[in-house]
């Protein structure tokens, strides 16, 4: 397996994500497997800022540890990346700029000073240039070839050719013909194999999976790091013909989302955890209601504002608890783009079909970082079923009738001899009140107890019809990792890194984090040698989870809640250790 | 206008007149001599006048006693939670433009808990009519003050009366951007039908505040407090396409309450710029990305 890891960091507004993205996308082109991480804080200007592109030759689920190559547009940059350079890594830098002291290089790291000021005073004096010839330099460093480069470079200017774009063209062949003639490819580099792949978000994916799953209407209000959801279908918007509306608050959002699907379109929200708690008693609504509607909420540390720009997945709690009272939901819980758009086509099948309300749990970590997926795992011919499903039968139309699956037949207004009135108050079959006149009446209270218990039941078809929990890896091993979300990418890594030191693992997650099939978990649960529970949040509430419904308490965790996504090596420690210890 | 390449997952319907938005078995549960209904009467009237077919109309309410009106009316009804009015009126709306949306609530549910809806659903000119009645105080919770509640005004929450300045939901509405602003009285159900009826006519948001007395909670602002004080714009010589003037009208309290039509104007609706809708209601159209694999070629 051949794989290299770079970095390319500064201060915000320097650009670091638009080159950091360029040289992903140039790993992808080259048919290579990607995994790039953007490290931003709150703030528009200043501060630091990194990109981590990680390519190989084989899949790759995390941004691994470390990195071989680094591009410090500014000495913090170095400061801070320098002791994760592995041996035989080099730094990018401008000595013009900042000067770093032979002794100052980890063991077996070099520097490549590269002229970038006075390669690109030699076309403006503008000082965002200094990007392009670091651009090209790293990038021959990485093995990545100068026409995908340039190619690359250009296509990121789009229509605006001109001489910006020029410059930029000039200044970064520059910078790739002085690193050919001064320094080397590493060695890990890999080389282009098979053809271009797609590199996407995790919440390009949601965009573009609820687009192919007939989403015909988004609301949202902006909020890191959910905001790209909306940014992508915006962009979208006329050609795909879905109505995107900014919305005045997340209250507003996914009430729009709410009547615009009991309207009959399939529609969604997405936000982060402080604006899901605003809509906690829409959902309810929505579960009341019985009106599909799916929500994507993208984790970021908490509580409260927490770290905008940081991952946990610290709001399981709060999404397997939001809304008053009880009602059916699915929790959804993808770990990559690829998951992430087939999650996404799932939440409006299983939304639709059990008239729920959907949560895809996502986080920074997945929402933000660009994941290399191969064309065949987007498939875009998503069946999706005609709405009329009911006859008019006039004054004997029961929306919320009571059937033995819990799902009641769902009209549409504008349909004839159908209307109804949905009731966020407890009602009866038709829709009509039982809290007000009716309520503590006998008959009534059995009523109640009826509607509950309709509404309810759907968890039974939603634990048959969801994804259910998979074991990767082989059957046979010494520890079973249990994980979900987008942990389970930095544990399918650390797998394979135990396994090249001959430690069978396996991994046992979850697609449906909620409902669960308690038999079936606590039965592959109890087949593992040993477990160890992997999650992003300090109390781990995946592991209270699984407690609540199987009664298996999984005692060995590796909980991480310092708003930095896992990197395999630190799974790989405590499989270890649990491993020596466990006997 | 590229749009979807998938079927319709709806079909529109086409076909003989069917019939009006009538009453329902359900009986309303306010007390009775309740201000509320006068204005379920009014806009039954309304839709009857206009004969819109009652499977195209949804009526959508919040949380209070006048929130439970749509039970009345057999119309599509969606009566939601507390102060949420506007937002899912305005989603039924995108998804489907070619209903009549009425928003029902009371002046809690729209001016307190849904203020921040109510401004936004107005700048945005979304064409649906929205109807509140306005009693001044919190009924179904047995007497609490309103964010419309007189100065002074001794309620369970305020035994000394309240020392909070009422909010003016004309004065709003207007800076707001609303596009048909009127007040009616439950005790003069012909003018509001009136009322209600250009307001459902009206291209854009309309917005009818209704002055309709809790007999039960609120013994300052009776059905004789403002017989006794209204009168009608349109008997006053007021020019409701004088914006100014409406503000003016706006601002009187006291001996004299202006009832009637504030101010009309015309302005693009959200529907109507919103490009995506020009190809028809959004439930009508296309949906999915079938055969659309060229949208991929961005992600290389």
């Amino acid at each position: 397996m051949a794989e290299i890891v770079v970095r390319l960091g500064g201060q915000a507004g320097d650009g670091i994500a638009s080159i950091g993205e360029l040289v992903a996308r140039s790993f992808s082109r080259m048919g290579l497997h990607v995994f790039g991480v953007n490290a931003y804080q709150s703030v528009i200007r200043g501060g630091h800022v990194w990109f981590g592109a990680r390519a190989s030759d084989q899949r790759v689920y995390s941004q691994g540890d470390g990195s071989d190559l680094l591009f410090a547009l500014d000495r913090q940059t170095f400061d801070v990346h320098a002791p994760g350079i592995r041996p035989g890594g080099t730094v990018v830098y401008d000595a013009e700029k900042f000067a770093i002291a032979e002794n100052e290089f980890p063991v077996g790291v070099r520097g490549l000073n590269v002229p970038t000021l006075q390669i690109a005073r030699k076309y403006t004096s503008a000082s965002i240039l200094q990007n392009a010839p670091g651009l090209g330099a790293t990038s021959f460093l990485a093995g990545i070839p100068l026409d995908v480069l340039l190619q690359g470079l250009s296509d990121s200017f789009g229509k605006k050719a001109g001489d910006v774009a020029n410059w930029n063209l000039g200044a970064a062949r520059e910078g790739y013909e002085f690193a050919a003639k001064n320094g080397s490819v590493h060695p890990s580099a890999p080389t282009a194999r098979g053809p271009s792949k797609l590199l996407m978000t995790g919440n390009q994916a949601f965009a573009l999976g609820a687009a192919a799953a007939g989403c015909k209407f988004l609301a949202q209000y902006p909020m890191t790091p959910a905001s790209s959801v909306m940014h992508w279908m915006a962009a979208h918007s006329h050609d795909i013909g879905v109505v995107v509306k900014q919305a005045e608050d997340e209250l507003a959002a996914i009430n729009m989302a709410i009547g615009a699907s009991f309207g009959g379109v399939r529609s969604m929200t997405a936000t982060s955890g402080g604006g899901f708690a605003l809509m906690v008693e829409a959902l309810g609504m929505a579960g009341m209601t019985e009106t599909p509607v799916v929500v994507v909420e993208a984790q970021r540390a908490g509580p409260s504002t927490g770290l905008p720009t940081k991952t946990e997945q610290g709001d399981l709690n709060m999404m397997l608890g939001a809304g008053q009272g009880e009602f059916p939901r699915a929790i959804l819980a993808p770990s990559n783009a690829a998951e992430a758009y087939r999650a996404a086509v799932r939440a409006f099948e299983l939304a639709e079909a059990w008239q729920i309300p959907v949560l895809i749990a996502s986080d920074f970590h997945l929402s933000e970082s660009l994941m290399t997926v191969d064309r065949e795992e987007i498939d875009l011919n998503v069946p999706i079923p005609s709405l009329e499903t009911v006859a008019p039968n006039g004054h004997d139309y029961k929306r919320y009738q009571l059937t033995p699956s819990g799902v009641s037949p769902r009209a549409l207004p504008g349909q004839v001899g159908l209307q109804f009135v949905a009731g966020s108050d407890e009602h009866d079959e038709k829709g009509h009140l039982i809290s007000d006149i009716h309520s503590g009446i006998p008959v009534w209270v059995t009523l109640r107890q009826e509607m509950m218990d309709k509404r309810m039941r759907k968890l039974h078809g939603v634990v048959a019809s969801a994804d259910p929990p998979i074991l990767e890896g082989p059957t046979a091993s010494e520890l079973t990792f249990v994980a979900w979300g987008s942990t389970v990418g930095a544990v399918r890594d650390a797998m394979r890194l135990l396994a090249a030191q001959g430690r069978a693992t396996n991994l046992l997650w979850f697609p449906t984090v909620y409902p669960l099939d308690a038999d079936r978990v606590r039965a592959a649960i109890e087949k593992a040698t040993r477990t160890l529970l992997v999650e992003a949040n300090y109390s781990g509430q995946f592991g209270r989870l699984l407690r609540a419904e199987t009664g298996v308490h999984l005692a060995e965790h590796l909980f991480k809640y310092d708003g930095e996504p896992f990197g395999p090596h630190e799974i790989v420690a405590r499989a270890l250790e649990v491993m020596h210890r466990g006997g | 206008m590229a749009g979807s390449t998938g079927t319709p997952r709806v079909a529109a319907t086409t076909g003989p007149a069917l019939p009006v938005v009538g009453k329902t078995e359900i009986r309303p549960t306010w007390c009775p001599g309740c201000g509320d209904f006068g204005v379920v009467a009014a806009v039954e009237g309304a839709l009857k006048r206009l004969a819109i077919p009652s499977h195209n109309v949804v009526i959508v309410s919040g949380i209070g006693c006048s929130s439970n009106l749509p039970h009345f009316l057999s119309s599509y009804g969606f009566h939601g939670i507390h102060g949420r009015v506007l937002p899912v009126a305005e989603g039924i709306r995108w998804a489907n433009h070619g209903l009549t949306v009425i928003g029902t609530g009371g002046d809690g549910d729209g001016f307190g808990i849904g203020a921040g809806h109510f401004v936004h659903a107005m700048r945005r000119n979304v064409d649906l009519t929205y109807v509140t009645m306005d009693n001044q105080i919190y009924g179904l919770t047995t007497g609490q003050a309103s964010p419309t509640s007189t100065m002074g005004q001794k309620t369970k929450t305020t035994p000394e009366g309240v020392i909070e300045n009422p909010l003016d939901p004309i004065a709003l509405a207007l800076a707001s951007g609303a596009t048909y602003v009127a007040r009616g009285f439950s005790g003069d159900v012909k003018q509001l039908t009136d009322l209600v009826a250009g307001g459902i006519q009206h291209h854009g948001f309309s917005f009818v505040d209704v002055f309709s007395p809790c007999v039960t909670y609120n013994k300052l602002n009776t059905f004789d407090f403002f017989r006794q004080r209204v009168y009608k714009l349109e008997s006053a010589g007021h020019d409701p396409t004088n914006l100014v003037a409406a503000w003016q009208r706006s601002l009187e309290w006291g001996d004299k309450i202006p009832i009637g039509l504030f101010y009309r104007t015309e302005r693009p609706t959200y529907e109507d710029l919103e490009e995506v809708l020009a190809a028809g209601p959004l439930v009508h159209q296309a949906t999915g990305l079938r055969g659309r694999e060229k949208i991929l070629d961005e992600f290389v």
